[in-house]
């Protein structure tokens, strides 16, 4: 038995068989003899092949995943249609007497090569994708399986090094019941598919985990963060137990999903979803989200070869818009900074990202990112509730300056004849200490708040959340960042603005008695965790919360505050485990 | 054979969608269609296959490049003349 312990990436517990996610490594022997008439006729059928395996996967991914994803695949598909790539691998078999596997290794390496020394970050990313186009021909030509999953045939929890997009589309979602990364954080593309699949995940497990044999049984504690391999028969029963107990209550709470969130005492809040495309707008509906706290844009931005146009932005912003009808929905603006990669808009390095021009500052120097997707929001708001939300905010001038620029789009759309919707409100993430810190002064320049724990938390504490030696410090149940969102919501009730929070902790069971006992009017999540949320805030009484919130916020740690509210409201406490 | 410059304007030069879009138009035509170009600083000729995007990408055209097209085949007044459109429209960026 092996218990190791990692990041709390997607909250749920599993038991099942361990499967390696590992990346085939491709052995290419010399040939003592090359018939380059039949070395040319191999290479011309695995080419074929190829192509047939990228047009699937295109299609796989335009149905499942993004259009950034779907486009990947697409300039996959034109460099193995590339004339010089082709003839030149045709010259090194005709030529000089090369296996068609050599002349394809060489050649694309040559280009590859040619690609990453021009020092610029869009040429590297097609270098990588050439790389990802010969492997594929060169598995192919040695008949080794396409996918490092092909040979998964029962549901199991994947173990991975770290999982890109690219993997992760040509996953059988139906065969994998949890997700084990030894690298990652809890912010890492395995963790945000996992969250939104609605499975557990746990992330920076470290190499150990790369061990464990195909087959082993492991049990994922995806909430606590903690992994178990070959359990013992009495732990196995436990843990069925619980998990079944978990289940019962989820499905109850399914039942009741699109009832509303009245409280004992019969007070409703709102609980909305946390939505980063279309797909994720069909499952927030279905778990009976009433509209979206957080609408993330960035899917348009990331793994594009250029800045999305106003066009293509309206398209999608409408696209979701329609799902929702007339159910609020707060977009947020662009939340991007130099530690993505986004090698059009040529973002300069920066020493320490999360501290550099990111999100609303970024945007306030680039009109021409900034302005399309303005003017996009307010074009698709005909007939809907959309909110806008601005992202980063440090001071009430970067408010009044984002405000001005969102004006001059709507005077010039006015101008232009576009009609836009009347009363947009206008929000603000509260996710920097200093917001925090003058609430007052910013509750006057907005219609809301929404109050991002995850950069709050990482920002009060001064604890990178994506490094696992501080991760714990980032902890939004320290009783700094609690009383920082007291001071928040009080400072906009004061104004009569209302207050929302779209970090991870609004829809963490033990947080939701203290928001709701510190007056918090909106709770957004991810959707899996909609039904659970409604059904705790509804066997709550939000007066004994607000008792029961100020008594927390005097404890010193999460440890203690998470006890107090188990031991306060037992039946959260049986939910939890 | 048909030759033709143009001095390409839009903000990315001959990369990402743009360099794709002339690619997938030359591809179109039957002639063989070239693109050349020099390198600003070492003014060192380059010439790239106009059906490729390997080709054309290291090329290494920015804003502000002139470039020739030469095609030579049956089509080559329609492909030059589309190309040049193409680039002169600035790839329909806005």
């Amino acid at each position: 038995m092996i218990e190791l312990t990692g990041i709390s990436a997607s909250r749920g517990m599993c038991i099942g068989p361990v499967f390696q996610f590992v990346r085939q490594k491709l052995e290419i022997q010399e040939k003592k003899q090359v018939n380059p008439s039949e070395e040319l006729i191999r290479f011309n059928l695995a080419v074929d092949t190829a192509k047939d395996q990228i047009d699937r996967i295109y299609e796989k991914a335009l149905q499942e995943s993004s259009d950034a994803d779907a486009a990947i695949f697409q300039a996959h598909r034109m460099i193995l249609e590339d004339p010089e790539l082709i003839s030149a691998v045709k010259k090194k078999i005709e030529n000089e007497k090369k296996s068609a596997e050599i002349a394809m290794q060489e050649t694309g390496k040559s280009f590859s090569a040619m690609m990453a020394a021009m020092n610029d970050e869009y040429f590297a990313a097609r270098a990588t994708d050439i790389m990802d186009v010969t492997n594929r021909v060169l598995r192919v030509l040695l008949d080794v399986a396409e996918s490092p999953t092909a040979n998964l045939k029962v549901p199991s929890i994947i173990i991975a090094d770290d999982l890109t997009p690219s993997d992760t589309v040509m996953l059988d979602k139906s065969l994998v019941i949890g997700f084990c990364t030894a690298q990652g954080s809890a912010t890492s593309h395995t963790a945000i598919l996992a969250r939104g699949l609605g499975i557990p995940a746990v992330s920076g497990l470290g190499i150990v985990a790369l061990d464990q044999e195909n087959g082993t049984d492991v049990i994922l504690d995806g909430t606590k963060g903690e992994v178990i391999f070959a359990p013992d028969k009495a732990m196995i029963a436990d843990y069925r137990k619980r998990i079944e107990a978990a289940r019962t209550i989820r499905e109850k709470a399914l039942k009741f999903a699109k009832k509303p969130a009245k409280t004992k005492d019969g007070k409703v809040v709102e609980v909305v979803s946390n939505i980063g495309n279309v797909e994720g707008a069909q499952s927030a509906i279905e778990n009976g989200a009433e509209g979206v706290g957080l609408l993330r844009t960035e899917f348009l931005y990331l793994e594009q070869s250029q800045l999305p146009s106003e066009e293509v932005q309206y398209k999608a912003y409408r696209d979701i818009l329609k799902v929702f009808g007339k159910m609020p929905v707060i977009l947020r603006t662009l939340d991007v900074g130099g530690d993505k990669e986004i090698p059009y808009m040529g973002l300069a390095a920066e020493s320490n990202s999360f501290l550099g021009q990111r999100a609303l500052r970024l945007c306030l120097v680039r009109p021409d990112v900034f302005k399309p997707q303005l003017r996009a929001a307010l074009r698709a708001s005909v007939g809907h509730n959309l909110k806008i939300m601005f992202p980063m905010v440090a001071t009430t001038s970067e408010v009044r300056e984002a405000r001005k620029v969102l004006d001059e789009c709507a005077t010039e759309l006015g101008i232009e004849g576009h009609a836009i919707a009347e009363n947009i409100e206008i929000g603000i993430m509260v996710e920097i200490p200093s917001a925090a810190l003058v609430a007052d002064q910013l509750a006057k320049e907005v219609d809301f708040f929404s109050i991002g724990t995850n950069d709050l938390s990482q920002y009060t504490m001064a604890a990178d959340r994506t490094n696992p030696k501080v991760a714990q410090l980032s902890d939004a149940f320290f009783p700094a960042v609690l009383r920082l969102v007291r001071e928040v919501i009080k400072a906009a009730h004061k104004e009569g603005k209302w207050v929302g929070m779209c970090g991870e902790l609004a829809g963490e069971p033990l947080a939701l008695p203290i928001l709701l006992g510190l007056g918090l009017d909106e709770f957004s999540m991810n959707p899996p965790m909609i039904p659970l949320a409604k059904q705790i805030l509804r066997n709550l009484d939000s007066k004994e919360m607000e008792k029961i919130a100020y008594e927390a916020l005097e404890l010193e740690n999460p440890d203690q505050i998470q006890a107090f509210i188990k031991q306060k409201i037992p039946f959260i406490a049986e939910l939890v485990g | 054979m048909r030759e033709e410059k143009v001095v390409v304007n839009n903000k990315v030069g001959l990369h990402a969608r743009p360099a794709s879009l002339f690619v997938q138009e030359a591809a179109k035509y039957q002639s063989e269609i070239n693109v050349h170009c020099q390198d600003p600083e070492t003014k060192e000729d380059r010439d790239a296959n106009a059906k490729s995007i390997l080709g054309i990408l290291t090329l290494g055209v920015f804003q502000g490049t002139e470039i020739t097209i030469t095609a030579n085949g049956p089509d080559e007044n329609e492909a030059v003349k589309a190309l040049v459109a193409l680039v002169n429209d600035g790839f329909g960026e806005e």
